[in-house]
C-alpha cells in the first residue's frame, strides 16, 4: 500500500477544475515533489490529501484512509506545514511546538526539535517578531512534532535563506532516511532536483510528467546538445556548419539537434572561435531539470512563473520566446 | 482532556498577553466603576450609584470577554489560518471549542473576583442577593454573547470583525442598562434595549444582586439569544 495514494482526483472552483484527473503515488521513505507554476493546482492537491478539500471526482488515501471519512485516525499520524504559516502571533517557539506536542500521544521533545531547525536563540520572540525563514523553519518544527508517517510540507523553502535551505533538506532527507513520505510542493527546480526521489511536474492540474530527478533529466536529452552564448546568434549559419537543426530556445539558450559525439562538440566550439564568441556552458546527454520543466510547460502555451535554482524570477517580459514553436532553423 | 487543557491554557496566556485584551476585559470596567462611583454625575437614581453600577459593570464585563475579546481574537485566528492549521491536528472541533469556553470562563471568573472586591471597597451594598440567579444570568449571557462574537469572526473579515465588536460593545455600553438605567431612554429605545441580551443581563444582574426582582421578560429574552447566537454562529461559520 502506498502511503499517499492519487487516482483520477478533479477539484474544481466553481466551473474551472483547479486539479483534472490527476493520479500519483509515493512511497513510505520516498520524498515526492510536486512541482509546478503558480496556480498550477499544487496547493489544491496537497490540501485534499490533508481533508481541506473534499474531491468533485477520484479518490485520494493518506495511508490508505480517506482524509475526510477517517480524520480522526489520520490526522495522528500526518504532519501539516501550510503554506501561510498559521500560527498565533504572539506566541513564543517553545510555547508553540508545546501546545502541537500536547495533541499527540507520542510527540517529539520540543526542545530538541528547537534546536534541530536552529531556532534555540529565539526563545523570546513571538512569531510575528520572526523573519520569513526562522518562521517557515517554526512551521516546519510544528509539523514534525508529532512524529508523522506522512508529512505534507507546501512550499517549504518559500522565503527561506541559502543556510535556512540547507538546513531543511537535511531534515527531509533525515525524515525519509526514518521511513517517512514526505510530500513537498514547490516551484524552485533547484531544490526538486536536490531533495526528491520522485518528481511530478503539473501544470493547469495534470501531472505533465513524472520521474526521478535523473530519469527526467536525460529523457529525450541523448540526441542534443545544449550550450548558452550570447543572444541571436546566426543560428541557421551554425546548423550549416553543423548538418543539424539549431535552436534558441530562450534568448542566449540553444539547442542543436545532433547527438553530443566529440567531433559536434569540436564543431561547435570550433565555430565559436571563429566568430570569436563566449561559451556560456554546454551540456550533452544530460538536461538540467530547468530544460525539462521549460520544454514541457512551454507546450501549454503558458509562462510560467518560476523560480529556476537559486537565481532570478523570470518574467516574461525578457522571455518572449519562450512559446514560439520549436522548429529547428537549418 | 490533556488536549483541551493543553489548548485552553495557550488561549488564556494569549488572551492574557494581548494589551488591548486586557484594557478591554479589566481597565475599562474597574474604571468606570470606581470612576463613576465616585463621580456621580450618571442619572443611577437616588441611591449610591456604585449600587446601580456594580451589577451592571459585572454584566459589561461579561459581553467584553464573552463577545469582543472572543469575536477579535476568532476572527484573526481565522484570518492568519490558525484555525485551519488545527485542523490538521488531532485537536477536535469540539475539544477547540472546549478549550476557547474554558478560558473565557476563567477570565470572567477572574474578572468578578477584581470586580467583588472593587465592589465591596466601594461599599455596594449586597442586598439578599441571590448569587444563583446571577450566576444563571452570567452563564446565560456568556453563551449569547459568545455567539454573537463567533458570528460576526466566522463570517467577516477579521478588521471589519473588530470594528463591529468594539462599535456594538460601545453601543450597549449606552443602551444595555450598564451604566445608565434602562428607565432613562426614550419609550422606542427602552423597548428596543430590553429585546437585546444586554439589557436582559442587566436586569437579570440587578435583580439577582440587589434582590430588585427579575422581570420574566429578561429571562426569556436571555434565552432566546442564547439559543439563536450560536446556531447562526454555527451555520455560517467558515473555517478559512
Amino acid at each position: 500500500m502506498p502511503a499517499v495514494e492519487v487516482v483520477g482526483l478533479t477539484v474544481r472552483y466553481g466551473t474551472l477544475a483547479a486539479v483534472d484527473s490527476l493520479s500519483l503515488n509515493a512511497e513510505a521513505g520516498e520524498v515526492l515533489a510536486l512541482l509546478g507554476p503558480n496556480g498550477a493546482g499544487k496547493t489544491t492537491t496537497v490540501e485534499t490529501l490533508e481533508g481541506y478539500r473534499r474531491p468533485d471526482a477520484g479518490q485520494v488515501r493518506v495511508l490508505g484512509l480517506d482524509p475526510i471519512r477517517d480524520k480522526r485516525r489520520l490526522m495522528p499520524r500526518i504532519g501539516v506545514m501550510l503554506q501561510n504559516g498559521g500560527v498565533y502571533p504572539g506566541i513564543r517557539p517553545l510555547e508553540a511546538l508545546r501546545l502541537h506536542a500536547s495533541f499527540y500521544d507520542e510527540p517529539d521533545d520540543p526542545e530538541t526539535l528547537l534546536e534541530r531547525v536552529g531556532l534555540t536563540h529565539l526563545r523570546r520572540s513571538t512569531w510575528r517578531q520572526m523573519s520569513g525563514g526562522e518562521q517557515q523553519r517554526l512551521s516546519l518544527a510544528l509539523a514534525l512534532i508529532g512524529k508523522p508517517e506522512v508529512a505534507f510540507l507546501d512550499e517549504p523553502t518559500a522565503g527561506v535563506d541559502v543556510a535556512g535551505r540547507h538546513l531543511i533538506r537535511q531534515l527531509v532527507r533525515e525524515l525519509c532516511t526514518a521511513g517517512v513520505c514526505v510530500l513537498l510542493t514547490t516551484h524552485d527546480l533547484g531544490e526538486a532536483e536536490k531533495v526528491a526521489d520522485q518528481v511530478v511536474i503539473i501544470d493547469q492540474g495534470s501531472v505533465v510528467t513524472s520521474g526521478s530527478p535523473a530519469e527526467l533529466m536525460t529523457t529525450s536529452g541523448g540526441e542534443e546538445i545544449r550550450f548558452g552564448a550570447p543572444p541571436a546568434l546566426d543560428a541557421a549559419a551554425l546548423g550549416k556548419t553543423l548538418m543539424a537543426a539549431v535552436e534558441e530556445c530562450t534568448p542566449g539558450e540553444y539547442r542543436i539537434e545532433a547527438p553530443p559525439t566529440p567531433a559536434n562538440v569540436a564543431a561547435l566550439t570550433a565555430w565559436l572561435a571563429d566568430h570569436d564568441l563566449p561559451l556560456a556552458d554546454l551540456r550533452a546527454g544530460r538536461q538540467r531539470l530547468e530544460d525539462v520543466f521549460l520544454q514541457l510547460t512551454a507546450i501549454t502555451g503558458e509562462v510560467p512563473a518560476v523560480r529556476i535554482a537559486d537565481g532570478d524570477p523570470i518574467n516574461e517580459q525578457s522571455h518572449p520566446s519562450r512559446t514560439r514553436p520549436r522548429s529547428g532553423a537549418a | 482532556m490533556r488536549r483541551l487543557l493543553a489548548q485552553s491554557r495557550v488561549e488564556l496566556l494569549l488572551t492574557l498577553r494581548r494589551g488591548e485584551s486586557v484594557l478591554l476585559t479589566f481597565a475599562i470596567p474597574v474604571l468606570l466603576l470606581v470612576f463613576f462611583s465616585n463621580v456621580d454625575v450618571l442619572p443611577t437614581g437616588n441611591g449610591r450609584p456604585v449600587d446601580f453600577l456594580f451589577p451592571g459593570v459585572l454584566a459589561l464585563a461579561v459581553m467584553s470577554t464573552a463577545m469582543v475579546s472572543l469575536a477579535i481574537a476568532t476572527g484573526f485566528e481565522r484570518q492568519t489560518g490558525v484555525l485551519k492549521r488545527l485542523g490538521s491536528t488531532p485537536l477536535t472541533r469540539p475539544e477547540l471549542l472546549g478549550a476557547k469556553t474554558l478560558a473565557i470562563v476563567i477570565v470572567e471568573a477572574l474578572q468578578i473576583v477584581v470586580l467583588v472586591v472593587e465592589g465591596y471597597a466601594l461599599g455596594f451594598h449586597f442586598g439578599p442577593a441571590s448569587i444563583g440567579v446571577a450566576l444563571g444570568g452570567a452563564v446565560l449571557g456568556t453563551i449569547a454573547f459568545a455567539g454573537l462574537g463567533l458570528l460576526m469572526a466566522g463570517s467577516l473579515p477579521a478588521l471589519t470583525t473588530l470594528a463591529a465588536a468594539n462599535g456594538l460593545y460601545l453601543l450597549l455600553l449606552l443602551i444595555g442598562g450598564m451604566v445608565i438605567p434602562l428607565t432613562k431612554l426614550p419609550t422606542g429605545l427602552r423597548t428596543l434595549a430590553r429585546w437585546l441580551p444586554a439589557g436582559a443581563l442587566s436586569d437579570v444582574l440587578h435583580g439577582g444582586l440587589r434582590g430588585a426582582g427579575t422581570s420574566g421578560q429578561a429571562w426569556v429574552v436571555l434565552v432566546v439569544w442564547a439559543v439563536a447566537t450560536p446556531v447562526a454562529a454555527a451555520a455560517t461559520f467558515r473555517w478559512e
